[in-house]
């Protein structure tokens, strides 16, 4: 007697809206998941970040020092340091048990659009509208950067690290991925200011989205195009898309109130979720399970799968 | 021997007669008082009768009772512990007693006038303290008393350092701040982004938030009636005293903190003590080092002069009310008895200057036909002065009224006219057609030949910049023309020129070298031995940028791609970069390119185009459109191949 092969796990969706958090920042600007999706970290327009639970939903710590909007934050993989940058030009990393500034780092010239830790937490790296990354180190005490990118010829919007790679994008139209391994840098061009990009978690593609309200998948070694994803709308604000946690889903925010999602192999628009009426600024997607943070004016919400698509119907 | 029995109411008889016994006193009556009628307490064996207790009993009119026990180790601070007044009599309380009562004013509302018995005491104290002369100790332990005034103040909120009035608003005073600091020149705000980030922390700050304004400084309206030098404190006279070795440089313009510095530090021994045992006969001997003086002279003003001591307390006899009420009424009649205007907010003084020091010096008498009129430069006239006086005027030539060099006095001179003053040896060559030139050209060769014919351009040598070093042809006609410049030739353009050059030809190069002339003339001697000319190489480097290596490809052609959805080969490009060595250990990767001494993509050096590339003929329009040169001997190329 053989045993029936286990039934494939079908992909699930994040379409049930969970709980909705009213931050009191103001307008969040952003919205983050930390490394183990246990918490999460909202980014306000009052200068505060603040670290909440995600499954109680309560608010746990508020971390203020910033003097201006807070743009993007991470989180470090051991959940010890908390990093932030913000319009005031800085960057700031936190000590999260004590809510201390460890380090303000200054440099830039102009407000910080978006901000990393490596794998190890050993270097901060921020992309600014003044058209640098800068590449922060942690460990020591000085205040200057390692190392200035100052490649691109407009205003960075959005970077991601992985272990040896950083993916900018430039309002200059470019995708620049830069191979520390290698020592190479690619550029690709996309012809329309970039918003958001993000690695796959297989670490062969990489996701952008521009201003032209499409979103592509790129091979990364080549830079061919794999697959073209439109119908939302974004055409003026910087706003975030991403891959699910296993690479089946392509999301994207959208100036309409919805938060879009393809199925990345087919292109095909699978769930428009409805946020709001206002544009839904930022998202992020858990890293293992199905849970999905949005952002939309002063709230957060959180979206998961509580019930599953099999055989063409959703059941709970 | 008689035996005195006391027997009631029987009279005795004895030898001498009969003895009137006293007549028996009852037991409450058996007291004794003396002179002022206080019952006199007997304990023991004495005569005359006991007065203890209560007439003659223990205890109370109810008995004997105990008095009830309080504990006061708890209430100790309560207990008030007998003063020495319990002890004293009346006689000791009265006028000639030990502790005679008086009624003084506190503290509190003592007036601030001088005390003059305090102050004989202090003068008395501070002779006979360790440290002549200076109150430090006094000084030191003063009694914080404040005025009431100031206390008021403190219970309503405000604190040491702060301004009176309305609160202000940061802004304001950060404004002033700003102003007094422009005022005084210093420098700007060191670190440019703290600053605005303290002014973005500003603009964040509450509406309503508001600040105590700033203290004012008082302003000390003593007048210095004088004529000591500005800071003089004058000498202390203890120091000046001292004498001897001891009596080094006296600094006659110390601040008050200083004298009271050199008194603490300068304690050496040998000086002359004071504690308790000065006078005759004290620091004489052989131990002593310096010997007081025992010839003593004894001074009237240690004596007083008036008996029965001054006017007792401060004149006021008790009048409390602040002294603005009594000012006011002397001063307006003295205001209204002023003739003249007196400035709104002023008033006559109260107490007069002492004139005799201060020594108003009257103004100068006049004559009596001065008039304050002043003219300028009269002209003299030659004839109706004196030889000498002639003579004077005319080297300084002032005041000449004849031969003006020219129509509008020294300052129309022509250059030429001027030269002549001068005596400087006129310039070589004539005026060549100067019709041909138009009037702004004429100008500019003018300052060309200036420049380069002054005495700063001869001390150059060899070093002058070389415009058209690619044109050697060019090159030479251009220093031919910049020697001849510097030989004052004023054809000097003309000359240089190539006359087998074409019409066209030989404009562009005229216009060329009057601009090359008068862009690089040669600096000015003061300012040129601070500056040298770069090596050969730095020359040629100076036309040169940095840039990347490698370029993008065509942007036109990706955008096309882009269009067509061709990603790939089309859009992307791919460059070497170096990461930083700290960056890829913080990466925990190896360095790529271990040896490279650069960061980031590799650059290069590219030729910058040079300024001489885009020289254009002046204004006429035909030069610059007419046809190229038409068929001439030598091919000479115009500009150099770019």
């Amino acid at each position: 007697m053989s045993f029936p092969q286990p039934k494939p796990e079908v992909p699930q969706l994040p379409q049930n809206l969970l709980r909705t958090i009213d931050c009191q920042q103001g307008a969040v600007r952003a919205v983050r998941f930390n490394a183990d999706g246990n918490y999460l970290l909202s980014c306000g327009s009052d200068k505060s970040l603040k670290l909440w639970s995600v499954s109680r939903g309560t608010l746990l710590k508020t971390y203020s020092g910033h003097g201006y909007e807070v743009l993007d934050a991470d989180g470090s993989y051991d959940n010890s340091q908390l990093c932030s940058c913000s319009s005031d030009k800085t960057v700031i990393l936190w000590d999260v048990a004590t809510g201390q500034v460890t380090r303000k780092l200054r440099g830039h010239a102009g407000k910080v659009n978006c901000v990393q830790f490596n794998e190890e937490a050993t270097v901060i790296l921020s992309g600014s509208i003044d058209g640098t990354v800068r590449c922060w180190d942690t460990r020591s005490r000085k205040f200057d950067p390692i190392q200035i990118l100052d490649e691109a010829q407009d205003g960075v919007s959005s970077l991601k690290v992985s272990e040896h790679e950083l993916l900018t994008g430039s309002v200059d139209g470019r995708v620049r991925r830069y191979d520390l391994r290698m020592g190479q840098l690619h550029v690709d061009f996309i012809n329309s200011p970039i918003t958001c990009v993000c690695f796959s978690a297989d670490g062969q593609c990489t996701l952008t989205s521009s201003l032209d309200s499409t979103v592509r998948l790129l091979d990364k070694s080549t830079g061919e195009m794999l697959g073209e994803y439109t119908g939302h709308k974004m055409k003026g604000y910087k706003l975030d898309c991403c891959l699910s946690s296993k690479d089946t889903h392509v999301l994207s925010c959208s100036e309409d109130g919805h938060v879009y999602c393809w199925d990345l192999v087919e292109g095909s628009l699978m769930l428009k979720l409805p946020v709001g009426k206002a544009v839904v600024q930022s998202l992020s997607f858990h890293p293992s399970e199905t849970r999905l943070l949005t952002a939309m004016e002063g709230r957060v919400q959180v979206w998961g799968a509580d019930c599953t698509y099999e055989h063409g119907t959703w059941t709970k | 021997v008689c035996s005195l029995v006391l027997v009631q109411g029987v009279s005795v008889v004895t030898s001498s007669g009969p003895v009137e016994y006293p007549k028996p006193v009852p037991l409450h009556e058996q007291t004794v008082k003396d002179e002022k009628g206080r019952y006199q307490r007997f304990h023991g064996a004495f005569t005359g009768g006991f007065s203890a207790g209560y007439f003659n009993t223990v205890g109370t009119k109810e008995g004997w009772t105990p008095a009830t026990f309080v504990s006061s180790r708890q209430q100790k601070a309560g207990r008030q512990n007998a003063r020495p007044e319990d002890f004293m009599d009346e006689e000791d309380l009265g006028d000639h007693g030990i502790a005679p009562r008086q009624i003084t004013t506190t503290a509190d509302f003592a007036s601030g006038r001088k005390d003059v018995i305090r102050d004989k005491a202090r003068a008395i104290t501070s002779l006979s303290a360790p440290i002549p002369g200076d109150t430090v100790l006094e000084d030191l332990v003063a009694p914080a008393r404040s005025s009431m005034g100031v206390e008021l103040l403190r219970k309503m909120g405000w604190k040491d350092g702060q301004g009176v009035g309305p609160r202000v608003k940061r802004r304001l005073c950060k404004q002033r701040a700003d102003s007094a600091t422009r005022a005084f020149g210093s420098a700007s705000p060191p670190n440019g982004s703290s600053e605005s980030q303290d002014e973005e922390d500003g603009e964040f700050l509450p509406e309503n938030l508001t600040f105590a304004p700033k203290d004012v400084t008082p302003i000390d309206f003593t007048p210095k009636v004088d004529l000591h030098g500005l800071g003089y404190r004058g000498l202390n006279p203890l120091a000046a005293l001292r004498g001897g070795p001891g009596a080094g440089h006296i600094n006659l313009f110390t601040m008050d903190s200083d004298r009271t510095n050199s008194l603490f530090g300068e304690d050496r021994k040998g000086q002359r003590r004071r504690g308790g045992v000065a006078g005759q006969g004290f620091g004489v001997g052989a131990m002593e080092d310096d010997d007081e003086d025992i010839y003593h002279r004894d001074i009237m003003s240690n004596y007083d002069t008036v008996l029965g001591g001054e006017e007792p307390g401060d004149g006021l006899y008790g009048w409390t009310a602040p002294q603005q009420y009594n000012r006011t009424k002397k001063d307006h009649s003295k205001d209204a008895a002023y003739l003249g205007k007196i400035l709104e907010g002023f008033t006559l003084a109260s107490d007069k200057l002492e004139t005799k020091t201060v020594g108003i010096f009257p103004p100068p008498n006049l004559p009596r036909d001065f008039r304050p009129v002043h003219y300028f430069r009269p002209v003299v006239d030659l004839s109706s002065v004196s030889p000498m006086v002639a003579q004077a005027l005319q080297t300084s030539r002032g005041h000449m009224a004849q031969e003006a060099p020219s129509k509008g006095g020294r300052h129309q001179l022509d250059s030429a006219q001027r030269r002549e003053l001068l005596g400087e040896a006129t310039l070589q060559g004539s005026l060549l057609n100067p019709s041909r030139f138009a009037p702004h050209a004429e100008q500019q060769q003018q300052e060309a030949l200036s420049v380069w014919s002054g005495p700063t351009a001869q001390a150059q040598t060899g070093q002058t910049f070389k415009p058209f070093e690619r044109t050697p042809h060019k090159q030479a006609r251009y220093d031919l023309y910049i020697d001849q410049l510097k030989q004052g030739d004023r054809d000097a353009l003309e000359l240089s020129l190539d006359p087998t050059m074409t019409e066209w030809e030989r404009g562009r190069e005229r216009d060329e070298f009057v601009r090359a002339a008068l862009l690089y003339k040669p600096s000015s001697s003061s300012l040129s031995c601070r500056f040298t000319r770069g090596k050969q190489d730095d020359g040629v480097e100076a036309d040169t940028v940095e840039v990347t290596r490698d370029q993008e490809n065509d942007v036109d052609d990706k955008q096309a791609a882009v269009k067509m959805k061709m990603f790939g080969k089309l859009t992307r490009d791919t460059f070497e970069w170096h990461p930083d060595n700290l960056l890829c250990k913080r990466f925990n990767i190896p360095d790529p390119y271990p040896g490279s001494g650069f960061v980031g993509m590799p650059k290069v050096k590219r030729d910058k185009f040079s300024v001489f590339n885009f020289l254009t003929v002046s204004e006429s329009p035909t030069a610059s459109a007419s046809p190229a040169p038409q068929g001439n001997k030598q091919s000479v190329p115009l500009y150099p191949d770019t």
